[in-house]
Order: C-alpha cells, then structure tokens, then sequence
C-alpha cells in the first residue's frame, strides 16, 4: 500500500523542484557570476555583486527596510492581538462574522486597496478635508514614511489576526477557570496562562507579517512616493530599470538569507514546538 | 490517506492544466505598448476583421520595455516604444526591417518624423506619436515669468513638487538647467546633473510615472514633469492648470512601431501597424492619449481646441531648441547607476 501511494506525492515534488528549487539555484548562479560588457551573463564566477552590497548606501536600505518592517510589525501585533483576542472571546454567532470580516478586505486586490489609501491620505483627501471642515491646518500625510508603514499594517494586519485567533481559540477553557479557582485575577491569568499558551500563534503572525513587510515593494512605491527606498524596490530597480540581474539576485539572496535567520531565532522562542511556526 | 490522494489529484490537474496547449487554431499577435497609450476599443476591433486573438502587453518605462522583449517574456510580434530604445534595439538586432508595401500609411507621416537618426533611411519604425518633456503647473501657484527647469528647485514649492520615476526624464532636465545635452556621457557633467537632482530630493513629493496628471488636476501638487500629453489630459479637466517647456531646450521624442525579430507572423504584425496607423485609429487614439499626432491627414481633423492648446500643437520655436535622445549605448550603466543613487539617497 504504501509503494503505491508514493506516487501520489510526485506532482508536489515536480512542484517544488520546477518552481522553487529550480528559481533559486538561478538566482543563487546569477548572484555569483559577472556580466560581460555585452550584457550577457557567463559563467564567470565572481563575489563582486555581494562586495558590491556592502558599499554604506546599501546596507543603510536594507536597515532601513529592516526597521520598517519591524515597525509595522510591533503595531501589527499590538492592534492584531487584542483583536484576536476579541474574536475569539465573541460568541459564537458573531465569531464567524468577525472572521469573515476580518478577511473580507483580502478579496480584493491589494494594489486597489494601496490605491485607496491615496485618496484617504492624499493633500485634498478625506482626511485633511476633514481637518479642513474642522479649521485645523493640513498635514502631509502621504508620501511620508508613516504612509508607507501604514500601508503595510493595514495590508498585512489579517495575517497576524488569524494564527493568534487560532491559538486562542484552541486555548482550553479549563485551565483559565483553574487558574481562577486558585484565586488568580483576570490580569495574571492572562500574564500567566492566556499569553504564554497563544505564543506560537504570536511567533506565526510576526513571521507571516514582517516577512512579505520587508520585501514589499509596491507600497513604498506608491505610499512613500518612492523617496525612502527600501530593499524591495531596489531589487526592483536592479532587474527592471538597470538590467543587472547579478546584483540584484545577489540582494535576493542576502534577503533570503536574513528572513531565514530571523526565522530560525523566532522558532527558538517558540516554547511548545507546536503550532504554526514550524516552518524551519 | 484519502487527503493525500486527493491533493495529488488536485496537483497533477493543475500541472495537467498548466503544460496543456491550447488546441485553437487562431492567430495571435503579441502586443506590447505603454500603459494607457491606446483607444483599447481598436484592439479588440483588429481582432474581429481578422478573426486574431491580440495579447496585449503594457510597460511604464522604455528600459522596462527592454528588460521584457530582451528576456524573451513572449515571443512580441509588434512593440511600440521611444526612439532611443528602437536604436538601441536596431543596434543589437532585435528588430527586423519592415515591408513598406504592407504599411500603405506610413505616407501620411509627416516629413519632419522621417529620416530622424534612430532610423535614418526608414527601414525600422513606423512612428505612432511625438511629444515632449515640459513642466506642468498650477497657474494660482507658480509664478513662470522666468520659463526655466530651475522652477522644479524652487524651494517655495517644497514639497509639492512630483517628478518622473524616469532616469532619462529627469537627468534630462537637470543636464539642460546646466546647459548641457541631455546625450552627454561625460561623467564629470553627469556628476554635476547628480548633485543637482540630489539637491531636489528635499523638496520633491514623489517620483511616479503615469500618475502625475491625476494628481495634478485634484490640486494636490505645484508643478510636476511631464510628458505634452499628460498635459494635454490635465488641461483638459482642470482649467487652473498649464504647461511650459523651459528655455533651456527640451526633449523631442518620438514613439514607434517595430517588429522585433521574435515576431512569428511579421505580415500579421505589419498589418496590424498599418491599422494602427490609420486616419480613423490615430483620431481615436489622440482622443486617448493626447500626444501629438505624426499623421498629416489626421492633424487636419482634428478639433479648434486641441489646436490651440500648446501642449498638442508645440510651437515651431520650441521645437527648434529641442534635442532628441539618442541611444548611448554602453554608456546608458553611467545613467542608471547614478539614478539608482539618486533614488537610493536617504533625505531624513
């Protein structure tokens, strides 16, 4: 039985090696190769497009990114988990509304949705309209970082709400009502028991938020008006303005292996070794 | 182990679904144009005469347009793109010589647009629009008694100023405030040109192609740079707004039609630049994208308004002091590596 269910698992491996393993062997090869003056790539080897990385002005976009993405991920998590939180504590009838809504925003696309946010943030838009109605002075509020952090919460918000309304929901009841027999207030039953038990959750929604934050490059582009680059758009640049894929898959792999690294230090705090943060 | 079986299933149809060809005989064309630099409505007319499907194909800079016909994308039949780029391409032959028997309406392009040096014996190109670089503004902000580039670095405007994600474009205007050409591959003027622009950065609110008229008709910006037809666009829905193009000379540029040595159907390919190119489509084109039209014919239909606007009907003596892009060849790295700087800088 076994022998024969093994074949089943082929079309995933074909999968994985045509559109995973396979792009990133490329993107490794062109990453350490060197462009001749035609602009064809040889196979000359060569680890000048990662010296090249760490001229100052290259680091300082990827901290830069880096911070970015941190922030936006702290604020994430502060207005994700309670969030969460609520939802998972709603009854029952209203549970599944919450969820629905919280993932309503998602069916459509994100370009159209960062396209919304130009209007809300713009110089005329509805806000300083709004402060305008109320006789306060304007702000300029898009093609600011602040927009472009904004946009990556509201954008990637859902992915924190939903492993943390998991690991709640998956909380048993018995160990709170326990922990309130013992004569523990509501404040260090949540310290000691709701929290450390929806961590995996936690470790899952930073992971899943501050991945695609670090990366994102069409959010700074259109939200930051494309003035504070992050390693996103420079990678961007790099294929589609420059045609130096060398460089920029050196950059790609420099992206990689920091998401990897961030990863494997998230899954230390994971205590339990459960959950959805197994992804290393 | 139902689970399993069933998501092998699931993933053998979607290969199953992805590698299988399609069996439909009919022609298709591989289109690959601008963004919004069409009347869409001709593409889907073309496909009906002819019984062809047209993939349509859109990019937001000439270098994108490169990157993408270079890699091998699709295999194009017909691109629309900037002269400079059609040099370039000719130079490194990707582009196939064109059958002029195929393409009666290359006749009614104006002299001026023919024997230009990206394409000096008209072998390449069929040219689709021209235009230039120039500086659109809110006539309740800016003050353009002096009609120079310097207005994009004055410093009253901070803030409210949009320029174009465009390395060319902006270089061009910078280079021209110096006095230089905007062809230069001297390094020592392009230094200058990128201390200029890195000065600028400061005051600028955002660098984005395509969506500058936008924001200029809701008032949300002083000026930005522009291409004539998103001027043109502007004007026509915001009164306040007008367009100048500097003293200093600006760009001309002109806009063709080739068929890249990928192409599989070159007679199809020609047909459909001839159509394209037609008195009825180049109408209905302008009344799209707003570019100054190459077409005699065309010029003299159409209407009073657009032909006074200054945008579309550019004054003889600004032509005179315009310079066209050439493709720098090897040089163009002296550019975008600069550029990547400029946008790379930190301004807080």
């Amino acid at each position: 039985m076994k022998d024969k269910t093994k074949y089943f698992s082929y079309p995933y491996i074909v999968w994985i090696v045509t559109f995973i393993l396979f792009p990133s062997f490329l993107v490794l090869l062109y990453s350490i190769t060197s462009k001749d003056s035609n602009g064809v790539t040889t196979i000359h080897f060569t680890l000048e497009n990662y010296e090249l990385f760490f001229k100052k002005m290259y680091v300082n976009i990827l901290f830069d990114s880096i911070w970015l993405a941190a922030i936006s991920t702290v604020i994430c998590l502060l207005l994700g988990y309670p969030a969460a939180y609520i939802i998972s504590n709603a009854h029952i009838s209203k549970r599944n509304t919450l969820l629905f809504l919280c993932i309503l925003p998602m069916w459509m696309n994100m370009l159209l949705r960062t396209y919304a946010w130009m209007t809300i943030l713009g110089n005329n838009g509805l806000i300083n309209n709004f402060l305008g109605f109320l006789g306060l002075p304007k702000l300029n509020l898009l093609y600011t970082k602040g927009a472009t952090v904004m946009g990556m919460v509201y954008n990637f918000i859902p992915f924190m709400i939903l492993p943390i309304y998991t690991a709640l929901s998956k909380l048993d009841n018995k160990l709170i009502e326990a922990a309130a027999d013992l004569g523990a207030d509501k404040k260090t039953v949540f310290k000691k028991i709701i929290f450390p038990l929806s961590m995996p959750g936690v470790i899952s929604g930073i992971i899943m938020v501050f991945m695609p934050a670090v990366s994102t490059f069409i959010i700074p582009q259109l939200l930051g008006g494309n003035k504070n680059m992050m390693i996103g758009n420079l990678i961007e640049k790099l294929f589609i303005l420059n045609g130096d894929w060398n460089f920029g898959s050196a950059i790609s792999i420099v992206m990689m292996l920091i998401i990897l690294i961030s990863m494997s230090i998230m899954n230390k705090f994971d205590v339990d070794k459960e959950g959805g943060a197994r992804l290393l | 182990m139902r689970k399993k079986i069933f998501l092998g299933l699931i993933l053998s149809i979607i290969i199953l679904s992805l590698t299988s060809c399609s069996t439909e005989e009919k022609e298709t064309l591989n289109v690959l144009n601008y963004d919004i630099y069409i009347d869409k409505t001709l593409i889907s007319e073309f496909e009906k005469e002819n019984n062809v499907t047209i993939k349509y194909d859109t990019y937001s800079t000439p270098e994108e347009m490169y990157i993408k016909a270079k890699a091998g994308a699709s295999n194009y039949d017909v691109i629309i793109t900037g002269e400079y780029m059609i040099e370039r391409m000719i130079n490194e032959g990707m582009v196939n010589k064109l059958n002029f028997d195929n393409i009666p309406n290359f006749q009614y392009v104006g002299e001026q647009f023919k024997n230009q040096p990206y394409d000096p014996n008209n072998e390449y190109a069929v040219p689709y629009f021209w235009g230039t670089l120039g500086i659109l503004y809110n006539k309740n902000a800016v003050d353009t008694s002096q009609k120079s580039w310097s207005l994009l670095w004055n410093e009253k405007h901070n803030q409210r100023i949009i320029m174009m994600d465009s390395q060319r474009d902006s270089f061009a205007a910078a280079l021209k405030l110096l006095g230089y050409s905007m062809n230069t591959v001297n390094e020592k003027e392009l230094d200058e040109a990128k201390a200029l622009l890195l000065k600028q950065k400061p005051l600028v609110m955002a660098y984005i192609t395509d969506g500058a008229p936008d924001i200029m008709i809701n008032e949300e910006a002083d000026m930005a740079l522009v291409w004539s037809g998103e001027a043109v666009s502007a004007m026509s829905e915001n009164e306040n707004l007008d367009f100048i193009i500097p003293e200093e000379g600006s760009n001309i540029w002109i806009d063709a039609a080739i068929i890249p040595t990928t192409t599989k159907n070159q007679e199809l390919a020609e047909k459909f630049i001839n159509f394209l190119t037609s008195k009825e489509a180049t109408l209905r084109n302008i009344d799209e994208v707003w570019y100054s039209t190459v077409h005699t014919e065309a010029l003299k239909e159409v209407n009073e308004e657009l032909l006074e606007n200054h945008a579309f009907n550019i004054p003889n003596e600004d032509i005179e002091k315009m310079e066209m892009f050439r493709d720098p060849k090897e040089f163009i790295d002296l550019y975008s590596k600069r550029w990547t700087e400029i946008m790379a800088d930190k301004i807080d």
